[in-house]
Order: C-alpha cells, then sequence, then structure tokens
C-alpha cells in the first residue's frame, strides 16, 4: 500500500464516519456522569465532560464532540468550542485535582471557535488560563488526540503529562487551507501546505510534541478501544505513583524541552 | 483616574472614516514627514519623536519598534540585554522560511522578534521583554518562546517582576507545531513566575493576536494595554468569515477589551512610564518578603 501523503491523514482525521469524543467515552468508561456549565456563563456543548470509571480506576474525562448528523452537529458547533466550553474543561479539572482524580482528554477540533460571542468572552484569556492552570495542575493528565489537533483550542486541553495521537490524527499551528492561502494566496494549495507544515502524529512524535502513536487498524471496534483502555489505565497507574511536586515537575520539564534543540545562535 | 483619561482617544475605526478637524500643525516644508494613518495629518518626524512616537493631532500611538520601545520606557542605560543571540533556522525545510527570515532581519536589524533583558522603570528594577513588530510582525517561533520562557525563569530565581510588551500574529507557521508548542512552554515558566508570588505585569499593544493573545498576553496579574489597540484571539477576516456577520464597530480593540472585562487600564503612552513604575513600587513589598 502507498504511504499516505500527510494531505491523506488530515482527510482521515476530519472524516465523517471517525469516532468522535463520545464515541470514547461510551466506549471506553462505566457509569459516566456528565458535568455541565462553566459556573460563569453556559454550558458549551462542543466540550463533553464528566466523571466514570475507566477500568477500576475513578476519572474525570474531558472530550471535545464535534457531534453526529447535522442537528447534533450545529448544536455541537463542529467540535469547535467558546471561552465557556474551556472554562468548563478547567473547572471539571480542579474538581479533579480536589478529589485526586486522574483527568483524560480526548481532543478533536478544527480550533477553538472563531465569533463575535467568543472573542466578547475572552476566547484568548480562556485559553491561556487552562495552559497555565494544567501545567500545575496536581494530578495525572493524559490527552489523546483523536482527529484534529487545531492549534491553541486543541493545546487548550493538551497541557499533560502525556500526550498520544491517532495514527491519522493531525495538529497543527494553523489549518493547511489557513496556510495554504497565507502562502500561495490559494487555499486549493492545501495539500503542499500540509506537507510543509509536518503535522502528522509521526512528525510529532519525531519532534518529542507526543509520547505515543496508537495504531488505527481496529479503529472504532471493541478491539481498538480495549487496547486503549488498557494502555490508558496502565500508563495512569505510573503516573498516579508520583508525589505531586514531581508529576508537575516532569510536566514543565516535558514542555520545557520543546524546541531546544532546533535553537541556534546561543 | 489617569489610567482611563485617554485624551479623549477614539476607537480607530470611528477615526478611520475621515479624521477630525482641528488647526493646522506648525510644519517646516523641508523636514520628513510621517502620514498618520488616524487622522491622515501630516506629522513632521521631529515632532513625532518628541512625543513617544504619538499623533500630535490626534493622539493615534504610531507603531514603534522594540529599541525605540525599551529607550522610552526604561530608565536611561538601564537595559541590559540577554539572550541576544538566540535563534532558530529553517528546520521544517518550510518554502519561502529561509528567504523570509533574511528580508525581516534586515528590515528590522534583529536577529528575533523580542528582546530580553534586565532594567530599570521609575528608579524600579525589573525584568522586561518586548516584541518586535518589525520581525515577521512579532510571530512568536521556537527562539521567541525560549527567550520569554528564560527570562520568566530568571525572574524567579532573581525575585524579579517582569513587565512584558506583547506585539504579534501569533505562533509562527514556519515553525509548524513547535512554534504551538511554545505557548505550552512560555505558560508554565509564567505559572511558575506567578506561584512564586511575583508580580507580571503585560502592556499589549498593536496588534497581539492568535497564539500570543491565547498565552502569555492575557496571563499578567496586571493587564495594561495601549490605546486603540487591536487584540484578539482570531483575525477580524477570519471572523466575518466564518461567522458571516458584520463586526461591531470597535471590535477586538482596547476598548472594547476594557469595556468586556479583559484588560485593567488603557494608559497612553505619555504615562506607561510612570504607571508601570508606580505598579513596581506599589508590589515591591511582595517581592522582599515572599
Amino acid at each position: 500500500m502507498a504511504e499516505n501523503t500527510a494531505y491523506d491523514r488530515v482527510k482521515a482525521a476530519r472524516a465523517n464516519n471517525r469516532p468522535t469524543g463520545k464515541d470514547y467515552i461510551n466506549a471506553l468508561v462505566d457509569n459516566f456522569i456528565e458535568l455541565h456549565g462553566d459556573r460563569r456563563f453556559a454550558d458549551d456543548p462542543a466540550i463533553v465532560g464528566g466523571v466514570g470509571w475507566l477500568g477500576g480506576i475513578a476519572v474525570t474525562v474531558i472530550a471535545i464532540e464535534k457531534g453526529r448528523g447535522a442537528r447534533d452537529r450545529i448544536t455541537r458547533n463542529f467540535g469547535a468550542p467558546n471561552p465557556e466550553g474551556y472554562r468548563k474543561a478547567l473547572r471539571l479539572m480542579k474538581q479533579a485535582e480536589k478529589f485526586r482524580r486522574p483527568v483524560v482528554c480526548f481532543v478533536d477540533t478544527s480550533g477553538a471557535y472563531c465569533g463575535i460571542e467568543a472573542e466578547e468572552r475572552g476566547q484568548g484569556q480562556a485559553i491561556a488560563e487552562n495552559l497555565m492552570e494544567m501545567m500545575t495542575l496536581k494530578t495525572p493528565i493524559i490527552s489523546v488526540l483523536v482527529g484534529e489537533g487545531g492549534s491553541g483550542g486543541a493545546l487548550a486541553l493538551a497541557v499533560a503529562d502525556e500526550v498520544w495521537m491517532l495514527e491519522n490524527s493531525i495538529y497543527s499551528v494553523i489549518s493547511p487551507e489557513g496556510c495554504a492561502s497565507i502562502l500561495w494566496k490559494d487555499s486549493a494549495k492545501a495539500a503542499d501546505a500540509a506537507q510543509s507544515l509536518k503535522l502528522t502524529a509521526q512528525d510529532a512524535l519525531e519532534m518529542g510534541i507526543i509520547e505515543r502513536v496508537l495504531p488505527e487498524k481496529e479503529l472504532g471496534r471493541e478491539g481498538f478501544y480495549s487496547v486503549l483502555r488498557a494502555e490508558l489505565c496502565a500508563k495512569l497507574e505510573e503516573l498516579e505513583i508520583l508525589p505531586a511536586p514531581e508529576l508537575t515537575e516532569i510536566r514543565y520539564r516535558r514542555f520545557r524541552a520543546l524546541g531546544a534543540q532546533q535553537l541556534a545562535g546561543e | 483616574m489617569p489610567f482611563i483619561d485617554f485624551f479623549n482617544f477614539q476607537p480607530k475605526n470611528e477615526l478611520e472614516k475621515g479624521g477630525r478637524q482641528s488647526a493646522p500643525i506648525a510644519q517646516d516644508d523641508n523636514e520628513p514627514a510621517k502620514t498618520c494613518p488616524n487622522c491622515h495629518r501630516q506629522i513632521p518626524l521631529s515632532q513625532l519623536w518628541g512625543n513617544d512616537h504619538c499623533c500630535t493631532n490626534c493622539d493615534y500611538h504610531f507603531r514603534m519598534n522594540s529599541r525605540q520601545r525599551v529607550s522610552f520606557l526604561t530608565d536611561s542605560g538601564s537595559f541590559s540585554e540577554m539572550y541576544a543571540g538566540l535563534c532558530a533556522d529553517d528546520f521544517l525545510s518550510f518554502p519561502g522560511y529561509p528567504k523570509k527570515l533574511e528580508t525581516t532581519r534586515n528590515a528590522s536589524r534583529e536577529t528575533e522578534a523580542v528582546i530580553c533583558g534586565t532594567a530599570r522603570i521609575d528608579g524600579r528594577e525589573c525584568c522586561l521583554f518586548v516584541m518586535e513588530p518589525y520581525f515577521m510582525m512579532g510571530s512568536m517561533g521556537v527562539a521567541v518562546g525560549e527567550k520569554i520562557t528564560r527570562i520568566f525563569e530568571y525572574a524567579v530565581e532573581n525575585r524579579l517582576p517582569v513587565v512584558g510588551c506583547t506585539v504579534s500574529g501569533g505562533a509562527r507557521m514556519q515553525e509548524g507545531m513547535l512554534s504551538l508548542m511554545q505557548m505550552a512552554k512560555v505558560s508554565g515558566a509564567v505559572k511558575r513566575h506567578s506561584d512564586a508570588g511575583l508580580l507580571y505585569i503585560t502592556l499589549i499593544t498593536d496588534p497581539t493576536t492568535g497564539g500570543v493573545t491565547a498565552s502569555f498576553a492575557m496571563a499578567g496579574d496586571i493587564i495594561l494595554a495601549e490605546p486603540g489597540a487591536t487584540i484578539g484571539f482570531a483575525g477580524a477576516r477570519v471572523i466575518e468569515q466564518t461567522t458571516r456577520k458584520k463586526l461591531p464597530q470597535g471590535f477586538q480593540t482596547s476598548e472594547f477589551l476594557l469595556s468586556h472585562g479583559f484588560v485593567d487600564a488603557i494608559v497612553p503612552r505619555a504615562q506607561q512610564r510612570k504607571t508601570i513604575g508606580s505598579l513596581l513600587k506599589l508590589h515591591s513589598g511582595g517581592a522582599e518578603n515572599g
């Protein structure tokens, strides 16, 4: 089989039939209870959060949900969160910290919503606060990019002890279309841009941005979920042993190192 | 209320409709001048420079390069630059990036889009970072992330406050995912500085958008903004395309953010040094006690 191009992976990451955030919660988490709202303004349907059991571990789980079917997709704003979504996620993470539960995030978004109201309510501030607070959250966090990892809107749920990516998920500073229109004034050159941006899971692994690439051979089937559940549980058990100061120190160093190898002119 | 009384400054959109009527500016015809983008007056350079790069007619705040900003904000001769040579190469072999770097380095005479160091502001010692609008519009790549992270770490070690002046189009696309990661990296350093009980003041200048807004620009204990600056997460054009709605007047200006509760105060240039100096003085007890 021919090697997939970067843009093939972009298309796969966006495919309609791909499992969405809620599919992961339903398949992996037993007795999930959804917890709504940011206690400030509203509940953002683009982010689903709550508590439940992952194997034998009580967890807080947060997932970006793109929606299934036209009506649901509109309700979920196609998985583009508003500031209240990020604030809900942070509220649930703080709650997890209080009750010493680990956090698992499933990330799948083209990006934080670019809307008038999103700006009025401080989209930038909401993301900034998550980045800071997640860095020192005193409980383990694992983030799994399951589809699109669109820029700051994805990173706001991916400041974690470990970040994993599905084989065909992507992680990018800008959409390939956006990049192509800036570079070549032509969004049709998105495939070239995708190649240049180095946005695949394999690229991320090589740059030290993620720890694991998860194969998609059985994507969406029971075998896939049971392997993922087992891997998440094993890693959470490893992380849970660490005292909080050590855990957050390792997390800080993880991000601190990113880009160091690319520096010049010391 | 010295902070909010910004000389009757009006949002850009209002002014761009045609400028205001007022007395002509005395001008020697032989002297080079710059046209105010706001009121369209010709402002002789000597008057512009003597007025902190603000229009002498409408107080429009002209863009300032990072060195000009340092010299106007800090006590004379107090700035000591750090990490000056730090930069990054075209490690992704990104189309056109080497050429872009060369052009922007020549135009700005800077090696990267931020300068960092220690300085005194109104007699108060602090760490300072100032982003450079003439270097790819303050674009944040791995070197920018590293330099700002280092200055925060230095500030923690030496128990100093940090003053940061932001101007940026966001994360640097030519450095891919790693530039995105700088948002997290810098945020981690800001958080540690904050947890150490130290003060971080941001001065947001025109324009500050994207990944910089969504990380360290919005992370200050005290967030100040220049009058009329564009501040936002998404670009105005992207929002228009996404929502197919007309943007309200004055959208994403400093004044808009102030009224929505996302900046503490709008401070015109003439008052910035004094205001920041006063804030540093007000918080100096905290650093000594901590």
